[in-house]
C-alpha cells in the first residue's frame, strides 16, 4: 500500500480530467453532501460532518481539514448510472411509416471519486439488474465499462449506518480502481491507497505516492475500525427471506402503514431501486415523439394500475411490496440482498421508519410465523 | 330392463352412499327419457322430483316477462337437477327443457321425503350432499355474476 | 439501447421494428384481430413460440403488450387479437391496411408443448384467454399424433363474444378433439352450455397421471380452473397458467410487472401452477 498527501490527491483529479474523465465528487449544496462534478479538493466538502438519525440530516462544519469525513448523503451514484430521465428513442410520422432515430446521445466517462462501500455493493447490485441475464442495458453498460471509481473508506458511521450487519462495509474489499482511507490527526493528513485494478495502477504510477509505513497502515486499519466497531444498527438478516415471505398477512403492515405516507423518498435515494416508467411524449401536431425512460416507485399509485383497475391500492400492500421486494424477493432473482445497509432509507423518511427496527418487531412479533 | 341400483351407483351424486339407504332410494326411483325440445317441467308446477342426468343437457329458464325466456344454467351428465322438492311449497323455481335427447333418473319428491322422515339418519346424508351441490351451484352463479369476462 | 448477451437478435430490443398490418377485421363487439407483417418488401419471417407475447407501439401514445395468437409455422406474418379497453388498444383499432406500428419482442416463456409428448392435453380458456393459446393449439393439431387426448374448454361472457367460432367448429369437425363451449348468459337462441367453464370438467374423464393442463383468463377464473383440475387429481407441476401484469419495458428492467420474485415479461408469462401456488392467494401482492 502507498500513501498519498493532499498534494496528490489534487494531481489524481487533474489526471483523470486531462484523460477525458467527468470527474463527478461529493460537495455540499443545498444543506446536504450531494454529488456533482469537481475540478479540485478545494470543492471536496473539507471539515464537514453529518449527523444522521431516523428522519434526521443535518451537516456540520467543525475546523477540521478532512475531506471525507461525511458518510453518504440523498444522492447515490445511481444518479448517473440510472438517470433519473433519459431520452431513449425519438421517431416521426413519414406519410404511413413510421421512422425511428435511435442514435444514441453521448454519454460521459465518468470518474467518481469518494464511492464507499456501500455504494460500491450496490453499484455491483445494480450490475446485476441492467445485466440480468436474458437482456443487457447497453446505456447502463456503456458507462459503467468505462468509470473509474476512487473508493473511500469511512472512518466513522453516522446513525442510520447498518453496513457491517449487510457486510458492504465498511471497507471496501474489491472492484474499485484505487481505494483511499483518510488519516488525519493533528501532525499530519494523509490517503493509505490500494490499487484495485490494472487502470488504477496505471493512474497511481502517475502520482508520486510513498510506500506506506506499518503505522500508516494501522493508523487506516484503525480509522476503519473505527467506523465499523460504532455501528449503531444492525440488520438481522437470519432467515429473512421466509420471515417476510410467510408473513404477507401481519399486523405489522397496518401499523406502518398508518405512518408511512408512500412519499416515495426511500426508492429515491435508495441506491439499488431500479423502477421506471416508459413515457411516450409527441408534439402538437402528432408528427414527432420521443420514448422517455424515468424514475418511477412502487410507492406511487399508478405503479401498479392494471386494465380495468389497480391491484394494490392500500398503503400497506405498498410498503410491504418495497421492503418484500428489497429484503427477500430480491435474493431470489438477483442472487443477493437488495440492501447494503447505507441507511439513507431511515434518514430520509420524513416519519422515521426504520427497516431494521420493523423488521426486529416483526421477528418479535407474537403474530408472526416462523418457519 | 336395466338395473336402477346399478345405474344410481354410479351416479356421482350417489357416490360412496351407504348400500341399504341406496336400495331405499331405488324404491323411489325411475328411468326417464326425454325428447329434443321436450319441457321437463313448468316454473311453478308442483316439483315433484329430482333428477340424476345421464345423458344429454338440459336448459334452465326463467320467465323474463317482458325480457323473454332467460336461460340461466345448462345442466348435463353426471349433474343434478332440482331441490325444490325438499323445500316448501315445493314449487319449480324455473322451467327446464330438454335440449337434446335426455336421459335420467327421476326420484319421486315425495318418496323421498317420506323415506327420510322416517329414517332421519339417511335425511341428514341425502341433505349433505345437497348442501354440497347447492354450495358448488351457487359459486357458480356467482362466478356468473360477477361477469369476469366483461369489458373493464 | 439494449443489447441481447446472447447475440442471437441483431434487433435492439428496446426500439421498435416498424410493421405493417396487412388486415384488421372486428371479432366481437370490443375485440379485434390484426394480421402485420414486416414493413420492408424482403420477407423477413417472425419466430416466435406460442404463448409469447410482442409489445405493440401505437405511434406516439405508447405500447400494449399483446399475446401473439398466430400459427407458429407460418412465419411470414404475425396474428394478434386484441381487446380494445384503453388508450392504446384504441388507437389501435383504428388503423388501417397498410398502416404501420411499432413492434418489440417476441418476449416470454412459451408453453410447455414439447415435453408433453405422450400426454393428455387438457386446455381450459376463458374471454380472451383463447388468444394466447390458439398457437399452441395449432402446433398440437398439427402433430396431433405426437399427442394424446385434447380436450378445450372454452367459457365466454354470451355467445357474441365466443372468439373463432368458425375455426372452433372447424376444429370439431376435422381433428380428433374434445371442445366444449360454454357462456355465462344466452337467450333461448343458443342451444349450448350456459354456467362456469368448470362445469364443463363433468363431460371428460381426466386421466391426471398423465395430463399437462393449459389455463388461461381471467385470475379469477383460472383460480377455479385450477381448484378444479387439483380436485380431479392433477398435479401443481403439470398445470400451467399465463399471467398478466402491467408491462412497461417487457426486458425485466422497469420493475412494473414483478409478480412476487417473477418478473411476468421474462420469467412467465406462462408459468408451471406450482412456481405460483404460493403466492396465487395473497391479496394485493
Amino acid at each position: 500500500m502507498k500513501t498519498l498527501d493532499r498534494i496528490n490527491l489534487e494531481k489524481l483529479i487533474g489526471i483523470l480530467k486531462q484523460d477525458g474523465y467527468n470527474v463527478i465528487g461529493p460537495v455540499v449544496k443545498d444543506g446536504a453532501v450531494l454529488y456533482d462534478e469537481i475540478d479540485s479538493i478545494k470543492d471536496l466538502p473539507e471539515g464537514w460532518v453529518d449527523e444522521q438519525e431516523a428522519g434526521y440530516y443535518r451537516l456540520n462544519k467543525t475546523n477540521d481539514k478532512s475531506l471525507f469525513s461525511y458518510v453518504v448523503g440523498p444522492q447515490s451514484w445511481k444518479k448517473f448510472l440510472f438517470p433519473q430521465r433519459l431520452k431513449l428513442w425519438k421517431a416521426k410520422r413519414e406519410g404511413k411509416s413510421i421512422v425511428i432515430d435511435d442514435t444514441k446521445d453521448y454519454a460521459p466517462k465518468y470518474a467518481f471519486i469518494g464511492v464507499r462501500s456501500c455504494e460500491l455493493n450496490s453499484i455491483f447490485i445494480q450490475d446485476k439488474v441492467f445485466n440480468n441475464g436474458t437482456f443487457a442495458d447497453s446505456y447502463y453498460n456503456n458507462i459503467r465499462d468505462r468509470i473509474f471509481i476512487v473508493s473511500v473508506n469511512c472512518n466513522r458511521s453516522a446513525g442510520t449506518c447498518f453496513c457491517v450487519s449487510m457486510k458492504t462495509g465498511p471497507k471496501a474489499k474489491s472492484g474499485f480502481d484505487i481505494s483511499l482511507t483518510e488519516v488525519i490527526n493533528n501532525d499530519e493528513h494523509y490517503f493509505v491507497m490500494e490499487e484495485g485494478s490494472e487502470k488504477g495502477s496505471e493512474i497511481a504510477a502517475m502520482l508520486e505516492a510513498n510506500e506506506a509505513s506499518e503505522e500508516q497502515v494501522k493508523a487506516a486499519y484503525d480509522a476503519v475500525k473505527n467506523a465499523e466497531l460504532h455501528m449503531q444498527r444492525t440488520m438481522n438478516n437470519a432467515g429473512i427471506k421466509k420471515l417476510l415471505y410467510h408473513n404477507h398477512d401481519h399486523p405489522i403492515w397496518a401499523q406502518i402503514a398508518s405512518r408511512c405516507l408512500t412519499c416515495a423518498n426511500c426508492t429515491m435515494v435508495c441506491p439499488t431501486c431500479f423502477c421506471s416508467n416508459i413515457e411516450d411524449v409527441t408534439d402538437l401536431k402528432g408528427e414527432n415523439t420521443e420514448r422517455w425512460r424515468r424514475w418511477d416507485s412502487c410507492f406511487s399509485l399508478d405503479y401498479s394500475k392494471v386494465t380495468g383497475g389497480n391491484f394494490r391500492t392500500s398503503g400497506k400492500a405498498r410498503y410491504r411490496q418495497w421492503i418484500t421486494h428489497k429484503l427477500a424477493s430480491w435474493e431470489d432473482q438477483f442472487g443477493t440482498s437488495g440492501c447494503v445497509g447505507c441507511g439513507r432509507c431511515i434518514t430520509w423518511c420524513p416519519v422515521g421508519i426504520d427497516i431494521t427496527e420493523e423488521i426486529e418487531n416483526i421477528r418479535n412479533s407474537p403474530n408472526t410465523i416462523h418457519k | 330392463m336395466e338395473d336402477l341400483s346399478g345405474i344410481l351407483r354410479n351416479h356421482p351424486f350417489m357416490k360412496d352412499l351407504d348400500e341399504n339407504y341406496l336400495k331405499q332410494i331405488t324404491g323411489c326411483a325411475s328411468n326417464v327419457l326425454y325428447h329434443e325440445d321436450e319441457v321437463m317441467f313448468k316454473e311453478g308446477d308442483k316439483a315433484e322430483k329430482f333428477y340424476l342426468i345421464r345423458s344429454g343437457k338440459v336448459a334452465l329458464e326463467i320467465n323474463g316477462r317482458d325480457k323473454g325466456n332467460l336461460r340461466i344454467l345448462t345442466i348435463g351428465p353426471g349433474q343434478i337437477l332440482g331441490w325444490s322438492w325438499i323445500v316448501s311449497p315445493y314449487k319449480w323455481h324455473f322451467e327446464a327443457h330438454a335440449l337434446e335427447e335426455v336421459r335420467a333418473i327421476a326420484l319421486d319428491g315425495e318418496c323421498l321425503r317420506n323415506k327420510c322422515e322416517d329414517d332421519p339418519k339417511m335425511g341428514y346424508e341425502m341433505l349433505k350432499r345437497f348442501a354440497h351441490i347447492l354450495e358448488q351451484r351457487l359459486q357458480s352463479t356467482r362466478m356468473q355474476l360477477l361477469d369476469v369476462y366483461k369489458r373493464v | 439501447m439494449t443489447e441481447n448477451k446472447s447475440g442471437l437478435r441483431k434487433v435492439d430490443p428496446m426500439i421498435p421494428e416498424t410493421v405493417k398490418v396487412k388486415k384488421i377485421f372486428w371479432e366481437t363487439e370490443d375485440v379485434f384481430t390484426m394480421e402485420l407483417v414486416h414493413e420492408s418488401e424482403e420477407k423477413r419471417e417472425f419466430n416466435f413460440k406460442p404463448g409469447q407475447f410482442n409489445m405493440l407501439y401505437a405511434f406516439g401514445v405508447g405500447e400494449s403488450a399483446i399475446s401473439i395468437s398466430s400459427d407458429s409455422s407460418k412465419k411470414g406474418s404475425l396474428l394478434h387479437t386484441i381487446h380494445k379497453v384503453g388508450y392504446v388498444t384504441n388507437e389501435l383499432s383504428k388503423l388501417k391496411r397498410g398502416d404501420t406500428l411499432g413492434l418489440r419482442g417476441p418476449f416470454g416463456s412459451s408453453w410447455p408443448l414439447e415435453d408433453a409428448k405422450g400426454k393428455d392435453i387438457c386446455i381450459i380458456v376463458g374471454g380472451i384467454g383463447l388468444a394466447p393459446l390458439r398457437p399452441a393449439i395449432y402446433h398440437i393439431l398439427k402433430h396431433r399424433k405426437q399427442y394424446g387426448k385434447l380436450t378445450l374448454y372454452y367459457g365466454a361472457r354470451t355467445p357474441r363474444d365466443i372468439l373463432y367460432p368458425v375455426e372452433l367448429e372447424n376444429w370439431k369437425k376435422k381433428y380428433d378433439i374434445q371442445l366444449e363451449v360454454t357462456v355465462d348468459r344466452a337467450d333461448s337462441t343458443w342451444r349450448g352450455h350456459i354456467g362456469v367453464v368448470t362445469a364443463l370438467m363433468n363431460y371428460v374423464k381426466l386421466v391426471p397421471e398423465k395430463t399437462r393442463a393449459m389455463v388461461c383468463g381471467p385470475e379469477i377464473m383460472m383460480k377455479y380452473a385450477v381448484d378444479e383440475l387439483i380436485k380431479h387429481g392433477m398435479s401443481e407441476k403439470e398445470i400451467y397458467v399465463s399471467l398478466e401484469r402491467n408491462m412497461k419495458c417487457a426486458l425485466g428492467f422497469c420493475g412494473h410487472c414483478q409478480y412476487g420474485p417473477s418478473f411476468v415479461c421474462k420469467d412467465g408469462p406462462v408459468f408451471s401452477f406450482s412456481k405460483v401456488t404460493d403466492i396465487f392467494e395473497i391479496k394485493e401482492l
